[in-house]
């Protein structure tokens, strides 16, 4: 091809020179002259083929690569105007770059797993709770009866204390079925998951550890498997190292915490656990069949459920099973929050174009007389419009590698902040997702602000422009300008409201009483060593009075109560129970649910929760006397309407040697907030019962005995520290493990932290919108000035007062930013809706909000307006039409 | 010679084009014939140098303005004649209203009294 061209080109070439020879010959030269004449004329032969060779590969490479040599050097001419678009954009591009990085990551990537969409999670639902807890043996039922799961799995969150490997320990973990790494496809490090066989009552105990916990306690030994770890009473035989890079975060895994210890679940042997009636956190996983539909998958666990239901009317007549695709259960959470930031991320990115756009129109005036020459010279308006678009889009590049860097930097600071309920945050890094991201949004944002200055440009009249001679009015261009800046402040306007309300909601959850005092109240668990469940009722009991004096004997200590039950904000702990005299139904499962506490008389001192009627605990609701409970105003309205409660009795449903006793209700007490600030909504299970501590029965006391959580309120002044207990507990018992130490305070507020993390980005972004957009109004105001400076000259001139000239610069701007703020109330009215899930205590157009935000725009907004207007007023009129 | 050398003028890129389509619009030429006619024409002012020539001709092929055709001269040579594309007229037409524009307006600006 190139060569029968090249061919041709030679061709063409001697045919030219022969004809001009030809000429010359007939005009009565010598030959020898005619050929030297006619080589001289056409020139450097060689160099001819070469221009003319370039022609042929894409004109269009060819004028790109002039097009971006040109633009460069435009730019280095004027590397002011390059530097504030280039950073503009940095700023713009990088902020979306780190946000998409977690969005890309989080909700778009699919989870590390092979074929994640074939894993569900699974639980058992309840009239009050579609997402509760499954017993043991219904998960047995689930596993043997189902035709669509290629495998299931259950989980349970476990506590383990590590000994002989320096001080004890205590360890996070999970109680898991033998399958449940294959459901996941994840790969130990080193060893082997668990057998079926060891995942039963009396297997030989195995366990697997974690690759950390495997290289801080096991020195990273190759030889690990096979080896014997001590956890509680139990020697154990390290099976399996489990990678650090697994992650699953979902309810009741790795909630709060790594793992780093698993055990079968099949050889947990306590006889409730394997109650079919109780549900002891644990929850399942599984993995569809290929070709199943979750439609079909559905109604598979339907027909099982009904058949146990069927089979085990009592504790099982109208649960269910609830199944979410993995996906959904690890983001579906996060998902609209993520999304809003990313919108409202995108507004930022927005301003910051349109910024760099007005700039561009400002300089555009100085090659107006560039690009009206190149026109008249034959140069295409499509031609010139692409010159100028390179140019920006070479901005929009340079502007977007610096974003990156940016945002590499800035999401590394922002993971730290990062609540720890963000699913699947190990995850977030610069792939190759997010750099195609960034370069696609480099290159729009150039089209996106370079396209309107670059058809203004392109489009002047080329007879016009050249008799303007230089001075320009500039009528349509500062229109251009004028609506830009209308833009912006509507852009600015609605991220503001945007952060404006999640401050309000965060300041309405902080509001929000949550029934109890945190301040100064501080919280931990304890971990006896396993041989206290060997011992008597008595022992154990005589073992927690000591401790409970060992704490309430702490200087500092104003009061203290163990908690046996539901702990505020951190878990829950639920029981049927049925109001003695109310109709019983003939089902167990279908008596309502109670949040259970099992607290100490110093309880409500504590944590100062109102007592409404009746009496609190004293100490002598114990073991000897009769068994009491007090309930929460809410249950109290719910279940004894118009009836005082007091005296009325609650039991425990089951028959039996074991069943315990009624319990007379002997007070009534505020509602607390178990499940976080702005979370205690009437959807949520609100029933609450408080029982004494020490009137728990023989069998119980001492089944519970190994863990205990307990408050302690300490005084303002001079507060123990946790370090203090600790030590306090360790004198009493050597053998204690204290773990999960918190003051209340934090517990609280990290119920909130996700809308806290919102609020704090989106105020970010409102806040750099804000920037941006008073540097626009001012930049363009000033601009508007230079433009004015004749005409304000010759209206000083003819008398203008100073007042005048502010008057006239002004009320550009305050026209201006009126019309943004109309536009941007507008547009925040129809998007702030959007955030109706986020908000707690605040419409989505909460008057205040809008009211407050909008003064605050329009005075800076009106700042910006000042200082141009000021320097016009200081115009000397000779000065100015000096210019003239 | 000299004189000659020193009138003559640099041709401004895009008004090569312009002369390019004029010249062909009086129908096929070879690129030796389009150098001659534009000299010829412009009174010995315009030389046509062959290094703006065939990157030119070639250009405006690749645009498809004008097509090429090897043929035979009056003087039974080959030769490589060019000629006006539709689209090349349609381009010669907007170059031409475009060139005028110009020049009035330069025109314009020149007869102007100097003032101050």
């Amino acid at each position: 091809m190139d060569s029968r061209k090249n061919d041709d080109l030679e061709a063409e070439i001697q045919s030219h020179l022969r004809m001009a020879a030809q000429d010359k010959l007939a005009a009565g030269q010598s030959p020898r002259d005619a050929r030297d004449a006619t080589l001289r004329e056409f020139g450097n032969i060689s160099l001819v083929k070469e221009v003319t060779r370039g022609m042929w590969k894409g004109a269009s490479l060819e004028s790109f690569l002039q097009d971006i040599r040109y633009g460069l050097r435009t730019l280095l001419k004027t590397p002011g105007f390059a530097v504030v678009a280039i950073l503009t954009l940095a700023l713009g591009i990088g902020a979306n770059t780190a946000i998409f990085s977690v969005v890309n990551a989080v909700v778009l990537n699919p989870l590390p797993y092979p074929q994640p969409d074939r894993l569900v999670a699974l639980f058992q639902k309840y009239s009050e709770f579609p997402k509760g807890s499954i017993s043991y043996p219904n998960f047995l039922d689930w596993q043997r009866m189902n035709k669509s799961f290629t495998a299931m799995a259950a989980y349970r969150n476990s506590g383990y204390s590590l000994y002989g490997r320096g001080e004890p320990e205590r360890l996070h973990g999970e109680m898991i079925s033998a399958g449940f790494f294959d459901v996941l496809g994840v790969k130990p490090l080193l060893g082997r998951a668990f057998a079926a066989d060891e995942d039963q009552i009396g297997a030989n105990p195995v366990v697997m550890i974690s690759e950390r916990l495997w290289r801080r306690k096991f020195g990273g030994d190759p030889n690990v498997v096979g080896q014997r770890a001590i956890l509680d009473d139990v020697g154990r035989t390290i099976v399996g190292v489990v990678p650090d890079n697994f992650h699953l975060k979902i309810k009741n895994f790795q909630n709060y915490m790594l793992n780093d210890i698993y055990t079968p679940v099949g050889e947990f042997g306590d006889k409730r656990f394997r109650d079919r009636g109780s549900a002891w956190g644990m929850n399942a996983i599984g993995r569809l069949r290929p070709g199943v539909s979750y439609e079909q998958a559905r109604q598979d666990l339907d027909r099982v459920s009904r058949e146990l239901g069927a089979e085990y009317p009592d504790v099982d007549n109208g649960i269910g099973i609830t199944m979410v695709p993995m996906r959904e259960e690890i983001v579906g959470e996060v998902r609209p929050v993520l999304l809003l930031l990313l919108g409202a991320v995108g507004f930022v990115l927005l301003i910051a174009c349109v910024n760099v756009a007005n700039l561009l129109l400002a300089r555009s005036t100085s090659r107006r007389r560039e690009f009206a020459v190149r026109l008249a010279l034959g140069a295409s308006q499509l031609r010139i419009i692409r010159q100028l678009l390179t140019e920006s889009i070479l901005l929009g590049l340079t502007g977007g590698l610096l974003g990156l860097l940016l945002a590499k930097w800035g999401t590394g600071v922002a993971l730290a902040f990062v609540p720890q309920s963000l699913p699947r945050s190990e995850e977030i890094g610069l792939d190759t997702h997010v750099l195609l991201f960034t370069l696609g949004i480099s290159v729009l944002s150039g089209i996106v602000f370079g396209l309107a200055p670059a058809w203004k440009t392109s489009v002047s009249n080329v007879g016009t422009t050249l008799k303007e001679s230089g001075r320009s009015f500039a009528g349509q261009r500062s229109r251009m300008q004028k609506t830009f800046v209308v833009a912006e402040t509507a852009l600015s306007l609605v991220l503001l409201i945007g952060a404006g309300l999640m401050l309000r909601t965060l300041a309405s959850l902080w509001r929000s009483d949550p029934g109890f005092n945190p301040h100064n109240v501080i919280l931990f668990s304890t971990a006896a060593h396993e041989s206290l469940t060997q011992q008597s009722p008595a022992a154990v009991r005589a073992y927690y009075r000591r401790m409970h004096d060992q704490i309430a004997r702490t200087p500092g200590v104003e009061s203290s109560s163990f908690e046996g039950g539901a702990t505020l904000m951190q878990d829950d702990s639920e029981n049927y129970l049925w109001i003695v005299g109310t109709p019983k139904p003939a089902h167990t499962s279908d008596l309502p649910l109670f949040l259970v506490h099992s607290v100490e008389p110093g309880y409500l001192k504590t944590l100062q929760v109102p007592l409404r009627s009746g009496r609190f605990f004293t100490d002598q609701d114990n073991e000897r006397t009769q068994p009491v409970a007090v309930i929460d105003e809410s249950l109290a309205e719910k279940y004894f309407a118009g009836r005082d409660p007091i005296g009325e009795y609650l039991a425990h449903p089951g028959t039996g040697p074991d069943q315990q006793p009624p319990a007379q209700i002997v007070g009534v007490v505020g509602h607390v907030n178990q499940w976080g600030l702005g979370q205690d909504g009437p959807e949520a299970l609100r029933n609450e019962v408080y029982f004494p501590f020490w009137q728990r029965d023989d069998k119980s006391m001492v089944a519970n005995s190994r863990f205990n959580t307990v408050y302690v309120r300490t005084s303002p002044l001079g507060t123990p520290s946790i370090a203090t207990l600790r030590q306090r507990l360790l004198q009493f018992d050597s053998g204690l493990v204290v773990y999960d130490s918190e003051t209340l305070d934090k517990v609280v507020a990290a119920s909130v932290a996700s809308k806290r993390f919102t609020m704090m980005l989106l105020g970010a972004f409102a806040a750099i919108a804000l920037l941006l957009a008073s540097i626009g109004i001012y930049g363009v105001l000033s601009y508007l000035v230079g433009q004015r400076t004749q005409e304000i000259g010759v209206r000083m001139a003819l008398g203008a007062q100073r007042s005048d000239v502010l008057r006239l610069i002004m009320s550009d701007g305050v026209r201006m930013t009126l019309l943004g703020i109309g536009i941007g109330i507008a547009a925040a009215l129809g998007l702030t809706h959007l955030m109706r899930s986020m908000l707690f205590g605040v419409r989505p157009t909460d008057p205040l909000t809008f009211g407050a935000v909008t003064i605050v725009l329009a005075v800076i907004a009106l700042l910006a307006c000042y200082v141009p207007a000021h320097r016009a007023m200081r115009v000397d009129p000779t000065v100015a039409l000096r210019y003239e | 010679m000299k004189s000659q050398y020193q009138n003559r003028i640099e041709l401004l890129q895009g008004t090569l084009d312009l002369l390019i389509l004029q010249t062909l619009l009086w129908g096929p030429q070879h690129g030796y014939g389009i150098s001659q006619v534009i000299r010829t024409q412009s009174g010995e002012v315009l030389q046509v140098d062959t290094g703006s020539l065939y990157p030119a001709l070639h250009r405006l092929e690749k645009q498809k303005w004008i097509k090429s055709e090897w043929k035979l001269t009056e003087k039974n040579q080959e030769a490589k004649f060019y000629q006006l594309t539709a689209a090349g007229r349609k381009q010669l037409a907007e170059e031409r209203s475009r060139w005028e524009q110009l020049s009035d307006a330069i025109g314009a600006v020149l007869k102007n009294p100097v003032i101050g």
